[in-house]
């Protein structure tokens, strides 16, 4: 096993964990040290094309990050602390990391909510098929259905018909009136205006429903088409993919299993950006979901004071509470609706991992006995895909987290 | 409401009890401070093996093993009853002559097994590595999820009229009844301690201490072992001495995970991953697999056993006491013994004859410290 | 240009495409069976659902979204 010694580690190369390592490095001879658990920086908003670094806000801070002498670690999975260190696996082996100080930007992850035919290859997540895309997954001409909620349908469905798709409808489940008042919010910032009209530009043939959702997805061994809803009528619309993500839910899992007070499912931080672990820090989405500006703003805030720079610390609070008020807008506006509660029938999958239908899951009443039981949750994604599911279908919430947070290989362990 | 036997403890072993109880005719209500098998029974392998560290031993586990064969047919899929067998493993020639000892000492007693030599074995089992000596197939031995054949149990108890009531914690038991921690009474004709490793709490004449276990479970790799396979080593590990211990212990789940264990450690409360016995524990695997090495580890529990000095449970009325009985401190048998308990229970509270003899698991038995 | 095996057959990808990208850009929609024998495949596209695991020159339960293919990798699917 090989054993590392940094002064501040810093967990995932986002857009928070890069600009947290910066801001770290210009103190005086701290060592900065960033590990991901992806093959290169950039995270999810600004995952590598083909390898390669695509956008320039990354391309920006990887040149300074290098620049700084900022060791990074990639392909590296936590999954273990041991006092002050954090255990991870790499393709070569188990490595452990010490530290003095820990800043966790570990991101976020896309909630899915079940519907009959959602297990059917071609169902995609929003985000989950821009990510494969950028992988180097051809849609060429592919009748692409985007659904689901939140700004990155819109993002995800620009992003597929520059690439050659044919997104034949965006479907938004949230209601009119709330995506009135969340455009309204967009006026308090800026920078976000410019990215919604555009967006809105680029998508002007493509259909966009409000108040509408997909109710099931068919096909036999693949998918062949979707059923819509949408003000009270059915139609079926074939595609060859569907992108379907409602939003976004907080990697907290390290958080948790570091004893971090997590308040309303997110890691509860104070002004600059502590948990209530002493020399644990956290910035981007796992403190709130904000996108990348608050993300950007918050690991920088979180670099600095860590590092005992408190007057850059400081300078930075005011632009922090904006972006935390986008962040407060963007929940409200893309609540989910009850209707989605209804979707699953009782022979559809919850647990994709270990195969657990609605109907076995309706019968308990915590998620405690019924993960004994069924087995939900107890697979290879530890509740990450269900979890969040059953806490909206059921009120199950389940905060209990244990080593390792992500499988690893046995003699890793 | 006065209920003919209150059964503190809804882990398999109280589960069994009840069943047997309600089955015979008597009104029994099945208490727990948190839940269904929320214990030790939730943390173990699920393995029913004989095992014979004792003659004692040996008799209960072979007893209630055939129990287990019989009770196989009624469980419904969930609990996933494999009569997939036993594998104890040689090592060296040291370990065949206690595999020939084993093989003999079953036969006498009425069990099959079979002795293996290195290439028999390899062929049962190809992912052990090469030059291990041999083993002892017993396949009479089973493997059952202990999580739903407890809630089928309590299910039967409930079908024959039993009553479970959970999320109070009871503070004592006398020979007046059950006493929760809010001052609430429930009085029985019989009281049974079937707490786990709580029994000692609420009969301090039983001394049974914590011994920590660590369990890791696989992704699903089917077909990779076939039978459960432990070391020969592992009864020196169960036997007691007072050092942290590990043993080759796996077994494979009918969903094709890998469950691998095992280990020991004493006199400690903390119910958290200790990494340093962990990697002890998969290290000895690696000896016997070395294969395990590259399997995907989804997740890795502790559970606490509840040991007695002898190893032996406690089964039976406690000493100076009218209507409290004991079925606890089962170690790490506990799902293998927990039908045969159950009997040796019952028979005693009907004043019956009991189905094989009952002084050496009794709590007034003289012990010699192992 | 990297080639690479899926269930022995041959195919050339660009450099830097994920595992996963190549079995779609393939054709093959299958990545794993699930334990009722349903067919799956990717869906978080960011390592997190558990979706996409194929095997791996020999190695079972890899994750194809976060790996990029490499010249000579042997893809093995529906496992």
């Amino acid at each position: 096993m090989n054993k590392v010694t940094t002064d501040v580690l810093i967990i995932g190369g986002g857009p928070a964990g890069m600009s947290a390592a910066i801001a770290a490095a210009k103190s005086d001879g701290a060592a900065v040290t960033v590990a991901d658990d992806n093959p290169r920086l950039g995270g999810q908003i600004w995952r590598a094309e083909l390898g390669k670094t695509k956008s320039s806000e990354a391309q920006e801070l990887i040149a300074l990050l290098d620049q700084q002498k900022i060791t990074i670690v990639n392909n590296a999975s936590v999954y273990a602390h041991d006092l002050d260190s954090l255990l991870a696996e790499t393709p070569s082996g188990k490595i452990q990391i010490e530290y003095k100080k820990l800043i966790l930007a570990t991101g976020a992850r896309e909630r899915f909510l079940p519907f009959p035919g959602w297990t059917l290859p071609n169902v995609f997540g929003a985000a989950g098929l821009q990510a494969l895309v950028k992988g180097g997954l051809d849609v060429t001409d592919k009748r692409v259905v985007v659904a689901g909620t939140g700004p990155l349908l819109l993002v995800v469905a620009e992003y597929l018909v520059s690439k050659g798709a044919r997104v034949v409808a965006i479907c938004e489940q949230t209601s009119n009136k709330k995506l009135d008042r969340f455009a309204v919010g967009l006026w308090r910032t800026p920078s976000k205006i410019i990215q919604g009209i555009s967006l809105r530009g680029k998508l002007r043939r493509v259909p966009y429903y409000r108040n509408s959702w997909v109710t099931a997805a068919y096909g036999k061994s693949e998918l062949r088409g979707v059923t819509l809803r949408h003000f009270g009528t059915s139609a079926d619309v074939e595609c060859d993919m569907l992108a379907c993500g409602f939003h976004l839910v907080p990697n907290i899992e390290l958080a948790q299993l570091l004893g971090c007070e997590i308040v309303d499912g997110y890691a509860a931080v104070d002004e600059y950006q502590q948990t209530s672990v002493a020399n644990v820090y956290c910035a981007g989405e796992p403190t709130s979901i904000g996108g990348v500006e608050a993300a950007i703003v918050e690991g920088k805030i979180a670099g600095f004071a860590a590092t005992g720079q408190s007057r850059q610390a400081d300078s930075l609070l005011r632009t922090r509470n904006k972006t935390t008020a986008f962040a407060k807008a963007l929940d409200e506006a893309f609540e989910l609706r009850d209707e989605l509660k209804s979707l699953a029938t009782s022979s559809t999958v919850v647990c994709r991992c270990e195969d657990v239908q609605y109907g076995k899951l309706i019968s308990y009443d915590d998620f405690r006995m019924a993960k004994l039981q069924t087995r939900c949750g107890m697979g290879a994604c530890q509740g990450r895909i269900c979890g969040s599911a059953v806490e909206f279908l059921f009120g199950w919430k389940d905060r209990s987290v244990r080593p390792p947070i992500f499988p690893v290989k046995m003699e890793n362990l | 409401m006065s209920y003919d036997v209150a059964i503190v403890g809804a882990g398999i072993v109280g589960a069994a009890c009840a069943a047997s109880l309600s089955a015979s005719g008597l009104r029994v209500l099945v208490l727990d401070s948190n839940g269904i098998a929320t214990g030790t029974t939730a943390a173990g392998m699920g393995h029913i093996v004989l095992m014979d560290d004792s003659e004692a031993q040996l008799a209960l586990t072979g007893y209630s093993r055939k129990l287990w064969n019989q009770f196989a047919d009624e469980l419904p899929p969930e609990a996933e009853y494999e009569h997939c067998g036993t594998i104890w493993v040689a090592a060296d020639e040291d370990e065949m002559s206690e595999v020939r000892r084993k093989h003999s000492l079953y036969a006498e007693h009425g069990s099959d097994s079979e002795v293996l030599d290195e290439r028999s074995l390899r062929e049962l089992e190809p992912n052990l590595r090469e030059g291990l000596a041999g083993g002892l197939l017993v396949k009479d031995d089973s493997v059952v999820y202990q999580l739903c054949a407890t809630t089928f149990l309590l299910d039967l108890a409930v079908r024959y009229g039993a009553t479970i009531q959970t999320g109070s914690k009871v503070a004592k038991i006398s020979d007046n009844g059950v006493i929760f921690r809010n001052g609430d009474v429930i009085s029985a004709g019989v009281i049974v301690n079937a707490a786990g490793h709580a029994a000692a709490e609420l009969s301090p004449e039983l001394n049974i201490v914590k011994r920590k276990g660590h369990l890791a479970i696989t992704e699903r790799y089917p077909k990779f072992v076939s039978h459960q396979l432990i070391e020969l080593g592992y009864l020196k590990s169960a036997h007691g001495s007072d050092r942290d211990s590990v043993a080759f212990n796996v077994q494979p789940r009918s969903t094709g995970q890998i469950l691998l264990g095992s280990s020991r450690q004493f006199g400690i409360d903390d119910s958290g991953i200790d990494f340093d016995i962990l990697e002890r524990m998969t290290s000895r695997a690696f000896e016997y697999m070395p294969d395990l090495k590259m399997l995907s580890t989804v997740r890795v529990w502790t559970g606490f056993r509840p040991a007695t000095p002898d190893n032996l449970p406690y089964i039976g009325k406690i000493d100076g006491s009218e209507k409290i009985y004991a079925a606890c401190g089962h170690e790490g048998l506990g799902i293998t013994t927990s039908l045969g308990t159950a009997e040796l229970l019952t028979s005693a509270i009907l004043g019956k004859k009991s189905p094989i003899p009952i002084e050496p698991y009794l709590p007034s038995r003289t012990i010699t410290e192992h | 240009m990297i080639t690479l095996t899926i269930n022995k057959i041959a195919t050339t990808v660009d450099d830097g495409t994920t595992v996963a990208a190549a079995i779609l850009n393939a054709g093959v929609k299958g990545f794993r069976t699930s334990v009722t024998g349903e067919s799956r495949g990717p869906v978080c596209g960011m390592g997190v659902c558990f979706e996409c695991r194929v095997t791996i020159d020999g190695v079972g339960h890899q994750r194809s979204c976060n790996i990029i293919a490499a010249d000579g990798m042997e893809v093995v699917t529906g496992e």
